[in-house]
């Protein structure tokens, strides 16, 4: 086995720098998940998983309400669906299976949203088939502060292919569990866009259940709202498996855009490889990464990588980043993490306003060289084209 | 017919409890198709002089004057001053990471041109210049200067110099780090920028070997802020058998 880290880090939690990445008191498999909201008291700030939000703007999140205007026709949040003929769309009650299986709810606001939402959607691509458009699903917020609860369920059956593409937009409060079902062989893509407007918050359980063989990649792009909270968590339903969890984010003045993904390496021969990278920029704009990984015992011959790197483009602005890698077993391939946080690099716009490139091309130049990487992972066109157009105009409001 | 002139020229840099003035005073002519050689030992200024011409922000100009053609140097930006014909290949190029050579030399030759290269000239120039400097093509894909060695680094500096068509080029230390077989591949990349484009070129150095590749027209050596003293090509002879000793026993 090899361990490998790299750690060039500026805020990195203290905790987690004493053995490189930190393990935490209790197993992150041990923390709690639970279908009754009497399990999770409303948060107050202190808890391992909410140390880093802002939980006193979120008090409208976590009360057990229904979704505002739910039933009227104007409800919160709309969601559209455009899907290829072949892929089914209905509806889950609570209890319904397959509605359950991947996702229980690990807190607060994934509890309430959960336990109000009587009918969840239902995707299904059946088995062998291979989408040639990607379904998409458009979550549409109409009002700052109105109370929206989502749940959604995408099943890929065996040895299927396909990609769906969840978009935000508009303004709400809007709590949206993904529960995602990987079948045996299947690859399956899902896609989240945050381009929430400025007073949007958003929080979000993404759970994925990825089987025998199967190929499963989530990837968020962040970039609007007021809170964002995007949990991506990833357990295998048997060996072979490979999750891709990929998150790209660029936080403004004010904006708090979080990112927490747990990789639950619960079967052997399989593969997590986690990559997140942000850019902030303006007064108290604020990122947060925590990136889990638990290689249980049964995890013989896993091989895990996750990485997290940050750009501070200006003074003001706070990227927290903490690796926790917890490993019971020594018979794996390899384990690794590597967490940076680096200011903007003045001796890279010298360089380049050197060669005659004016320094706002400069700027922009070193910015999308930042994201290059995580964005030729992402090899999706269509979301690399509005990951590289929404960094352009983030950019251009800086200079501005 | 181009003319870098710097005079008198006082240079400071902050440090914890003050400033330190390291430039005492510099005065330079330089004129295209000529090169000047400027040796001094270590830490006697040459790399400040470089970065205070191309307008490093760290280096601050407390009095005298640049001007290229009479044009005052010391108030453009260091964009505008490369766009203006400057050079500087840098003593320790920057890594760039994500961001490749072909997109960087394009995104350069654009913005000294003011105008995009015609794209099928272009990309047979930087073949060809890459080729003549020993480059893989595979360089090209690569981001600049990271994980390059000390010679890639250095001939993708003089890649730069040949392609951008610069007036007058510094070329800090370029010798420094190289093997013979870079050193001459280096040198010969010069000397063709120097055939084809009338260039004048300061080229700073510790050592005199690789002024037996690019035959220098006048030699100045540099301690402690200034030039203490100027000559011909012999000056550099003298200088490879007596070292630097003369001038820093002055010093003393
Ligand atoms: N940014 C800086 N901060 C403090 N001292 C500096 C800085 N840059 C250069 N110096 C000092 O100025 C002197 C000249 O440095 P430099 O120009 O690099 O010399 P050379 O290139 O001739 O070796 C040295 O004493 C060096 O330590
Ligand atoms: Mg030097």
């Amino acid at each position: 086995m090899s361990l490998l880290t790299d750690k060039a880090t500026t805020h990195t939690d203290p905790s987690s720098l004493a053995s490189g990445a930190a393990v935490p008191d209790v197993s992150r498999g041990a923390r709690k998940t639970s279908f009754d909201v009497a399990d999770f008291p409303v948060p107050h700030g202190r808890e391992e998983d909410w140390r880093f939000t802002p939980v006193d703007r979120l008090s409208g999140l976590f009360t057990d309400h229904p979704t505002d205007g739910l039933g009227t026709g104007s409800e919160a949040a709309s969601v559209t669906v455009q899907a290829p003929d072949e892929v089914l769309v209905s509806t889950l009650a609570p209890g319904d299976a397959p509605r359950g299986t991947a996702l229980v709810p690990a807190d607060r606001a994934a509890v309430v949203a959960s336990a109000q939402t009587e009918k969840a959607l239902h995707l299904t691509i059946p088995a062998e088939a291979e989408l040639a458009e990607p379904v998409r699903l458009t979550v549409t917020g109409h009002g700052a502060g109105r109370r929206s609860n989502g749940h959604c369920v995408i099943e890929a059956k065996h040895h299927s292919k396909a990609m769906v593409i969840v978009t935000h937009e508009g303004s709400a409060d809007h709590t949206g569990n993904l529960e995602v079902i990987v079948g045996d062989g299947a690859d399956l893509t899902v896609v989240t866009l945050q381009q929430w407007d400025d007073d949007a918050n958003h929080l979000g359980q993404h759970d994925a259940l990825v089987g025998n063989s199967a190929t499963y990649k989530h990837i968020a792009v962040t970039l609007g709202g007021a809170i964002v909270r995007i949990n991506s968590n990833v357990r295998y339903a048997g060996s072979g498996g490979d999750a891709t969890l990929l998150g790209v984010y660029f936080a403004d003045a004010g904006q708090h855009l979080e990112h927490r993904s747990f990789v639950d390496h619960n079967a052997p021969h399989c593969t997590s490889h986690v990559t997140y990278k942000g850019a902030l920029q303006g007064q108290s704009a604020h990122t947060v990464w925590v990136g889990d990984v638990l290689i249980r015992a049964e995890a013989e011959g896993i091989e895990t990588y996750e990485q997290n790197r940050n750009l501070v483009l200006t003074d003001g602005a706070r990227a927290d980043s903490v690796p926790n890698l917890e490993i019971e077993t020594g018979e794996i391939i390899g384990a690794g993490h590597a967490s940076s946080t680096g200011r903007f690099d003045d001796e890279q716009l010298f360089y380049l306003q050197a060669r005659g490139i004016p320094e706002r091309d400069a700027r922009r130049l070193v910015v999308r060289g930042f994201f290059a990487d995580v964005v030729s992972k992402i090899r999706v066109p269509e979301v690399v084209d509005a990951v590289m157009e929404a960094i352009e105009i983030e950019l251009s409001q800086a200079t501005e | 017919m181009t003319t870098l002139e710097i005079r008198d020229l006082h240079v400071s840099v902050e440090i914890e409890n003050g400033t330190k003035e390291i430039l005492k005073g510099v005065n330079l002519t330089v004129k295209s198709g000529e090169t000047h050689a400027i040796m001094g030992p270590n830490g006697s200024g040459k790399s400040t002089l470089a970065y205070s011409v191309a307008g490093h922000p760290k280096y601050t100009v407390t009095s005298g004057t640049v001007t290229l053609d009479g044009e005052n140097v010391l108030a453009m930006t260091v964009d505008q001053r490369a766009r203006a014909g400057l050079f500087l290949a840098m003593q320790y190029p920057v890594e760039v990471p994500g961001v490749t050579v072909s997109n960087f030399l394009r995104t350069a030759k654009t913005a000294i041109d003011g105008e995009a290269p015609k794209l099928r000239h272009w990309v047979k120039d930087v073949k060809v210049a890459m080729s003549n400097l020993r480059m893989d093509a595979e360089f090209a894909e690569r981001n600049v200067n990271e994980g390059f060695s000390g010679g890639e680094k250095k001939r993708h500096e003089i890649l730069q110099m040949e392609l951008l068509h610069p007036k007058m080029a510094i070329l800090d230390e370029t010798d420094s780090g190289l093997d013979v077989d870079a050193l001459r591949v280096v040198s010969e990349g010069v000397n063709r920028a120097k055939e084809s484009t009338d260039v004048g070129v300061l080229l700073i150095t510790h050592y005199t070997r690789i002024l037996r590749y690019i035959k220098p027209d006048f030699v100045h050596v540099f301690v402690d802020g200034r030039v203490a003293e100027e000559g011909g090509r012999e000056l550099a002879d003298r200088l490879e058998e007596e070292g630097y000793d003369r001038f820093l026993k002055v010093q003393a």
